[in-house]
């Protein structure tokens, strides 16, 4: 499944994760976000419970978004032991992002 | 509405027209310069059936009057926006706009940048290559256009929009259009910033900046399809067995996609979209639905 990242649930969910979290950054009005979605869906059914994906509306949680510095979208982060790991701007295949998770 | 619109109208655009045309469909090529032989000195030697070596050029004149000659429609114009609408695409050129069903991208790779230092550093952090993308994250803040021509006039329509505090930047190209906005003229030389994009330094001075949007020229392939959502990598558009991207509808073909950049190639690229792209609009019914 992909999980809803937001400012109350940020730490517990992405920093404290035992798992890599794939983060993606988007907007409702963001076209090429939209693109992501099902390319997300399937990744997440492959990883299963290695890591963990998910998603984050940098309108309605802009809190976590300023403190990342995030100034385009999509902006996917992989999050590991509570520290970004590795970043990309723009829509991914699933075999990129899953090089991204070390997967 | 089009069926298909093929925007490019070197050996891959013109040979997926014809195999198009051949199959009853009618497209049409919109294209605007040689791309890759615009400047090509050598002349060519090694694609098939050229008694004597051809000036490139000649090449793909020749090929676009083949295709007219065929009764395929070729205009010659610039493209500066293409958009997805629902299942369907509208494709903006300097005079006209388009609907059509499927796009068949097959530009070439040449294209407008400003890889000058601080380019890459500031990328996603500042820099921006997507008005409609990022434009939000500028709202109230001061912002460069960087371009001269309709596509920088399409973005800065945009832009407006989110900021009234603009100034346009030519980086040394000509531009004589009245705008409501200032314009620096010459060339960029540097991007400055810490963690994020905060100067544009060029020839004459240095200018504070939020952020920078790209809008060079004509948009190239690569420019259109990340403005889409297409998945590209290394510079290289993403396509499935069938020429397709991860859009429905949405085809590519040629040096965009990869591979040799050669013209044998470029034309079984052309052969093959024509192919999918047929199928694409005439999908077969599948048996038990059809009455």
């Amino acid at each position: 499944m992909v999980h809803i990242f937001t400012t109350g649930n940020f730490e517990k969910e992405v920093l404290k994760s035992d798992v890599p979290v794939l983060v993606e950054f988007w907007a409702t009005w963001c076209g090429p976000c939209q693109r992501v979605a099902p390319i997300l869906e399937d990744l997440a059914n492959d990883v299963k419970d290695l890591a963990k994906i998910g998603k984050l509306d940098v309108d309605e949680e802009y809190e976590i978004a300023d403190e990342l510095g995030i100034m385009s979208i999509p902006t996917l982060i992989v999050f590991k032991n509570g520290k970004v790991h590795q970043s990309t701007i723009g829509v991914q295949s699933k075999e990129t992002l899953k090089k991204l998770l070390d997967l | 509405m089009k069926n298909i619109i093929i925007i490019g109208y070197g050996p891959a655009g013109i040979s997926a027209a014809i195999y198009l045309k051949r199959q009853g469909v009618q497209p049409l090529v919109i294209g605007k310069d040689f791309g890759a032989l615009e400047g090509y000195d050598d002349k060519v030697e090694n694609f098939y059936g050229q008694a004597e070596p051809i000036d490139g050029k000649v090449l793909i004149q020749n090929g676009i009057n083949q295709a007219k000659h065929l009764g395929i429609d070729v205009i010659t114009e610039s493209v500066i926006s293409l958009k997805s609408v629902g299942e369907t695409f509208e494709v903006v050129t300097t005079s006209h706009t388009f609907e059509t069903k499927a796009v068949l991208l097959a530009t070439g790779k040449t294209r407008h940048t400003v890889r000058r230092a601080g380019f890459t550093q500031f990328r996603g952090k500042g820099i921006s290559m997507c008005a409609i993308c990022d434009g939000f994250f500028y709202r109230r803040k001061k912002v460069a256009v960087i371009g001269y021509g309709p596509y920088m006039l399409h973005e800065l329509d945009f832009l407006r929009k989110m900021t009234k505090d603009i100034t346009i930047f030519t980086d040394g190209h000509a531009f004589d259009d009245e705008i409501d906005f200032p314009v620096v003229r010459e060339k960029i030389t540097k991007f400055i910033g810490n963690e994020k994009l905060s100067h544009i330094e060029t020839t004459q001075g240095t200018y504070e900046i939020d952020g920078a949007f790209i809008a060079l020229g004509t948009p190239s392939s690569v420019e259109f399809a990340s403005q889409l959502g297409v998945i590209i990598e290394k510079n290289n558009v993403v396509v499935n067995d069938k020429y397709m991207t991860n859009i429905p509808g949405l085809f590519a073909a040629g040096d965009i996609i990869g591979g040799k950049l050669q013209i044998a190639k470029a034309v079984y690229d052309g052969m093959n979209a024509a192919d999918a792209i047929y199928n694409y609009l005439h999908p077969k019914k599948s048996p038990g639905l059809s009455k």
